[in-house]
């Protein structure tokens, strides 16, 4: 069964992050992700890097991913 | 017609357009339920649901249709929007409201 640490570790080998959380029980799961990658970029388009990242593990493996993207600014200005 | 076609029919001649797991009255995920309830909460009552559960060649389509491996996705005047984290935000924030 696929764990949040085995999706943190694929997000990460795939995107360049600065930060990534990763909670589930082994079906759904929850992400924050935060990379500079996500700059001047729409939600969609943030989305699908993340997907890109995941590849055909978000197909074969993760039943269900929900995820909130950030760039390393908004995750700044969201902690004060 | 091709899957593809079907899809960009589907999107460019109504409105509003959910691909969703199960029917709006009987959704069959919680991602698509949420879907449904967000457009409930907007004042949508009149959307086209497509159900990609009864239909396997949609159901691979729609994903490739805007290179989303997700279900459920919503399109607003063909315009693939996002899926069920992206229209959480969007309506949270009024966004949603104001293209609808």
């Amino acid at each position: 069964m696929v764990t949040p640490q085995d999706i943190k570790g694929y997000i990460e080998k795939g995107l360049n992050c600065q930060f990534v959380e990763v909670a589930g029980d082994g079906h759904h799961f929850e992400a924050i992700i935060v990379s500079p990658e996500f700059a001047g970029k729409t939600k969609i388009a943030q989305h699908q890097l993340v997907y890109q990242a995941l590849g055909d593990r978000m197909r074969a493996e993760i039943h269900a991913l929900s995820m909130k993207t950030l760039t390393p600014e908004q995750w700044l200005a969201g902690r004060k | 017609m091709s899957a593809r076609e079907v899809i960009d029919n589907q999107v460019k001649s109504n409105k509003v357009v959910l691909y969703m797991k199960g029917s709006p009255d009987f959704p069959q995920c919680g991602f698509s339920a949420n879907a449904v309830k967000i457009l409930r909460a907007s004042g949508v009552n009149d959307f086209l649901a497509v159900d990609v559960l009864q239909d396997p060649e949609i159901r691979q389509g729609i994903k490739e249709y805007a290179n989303w491996p997700t279900i459920p996705q919503l399109y607003i005047n063909g315009e693939f929007i996002g899926g069920s984290d992206i229209m959480t935000e969007m309506y949270q924030s009024g966004e949603l409201k104001d293209i609808l």
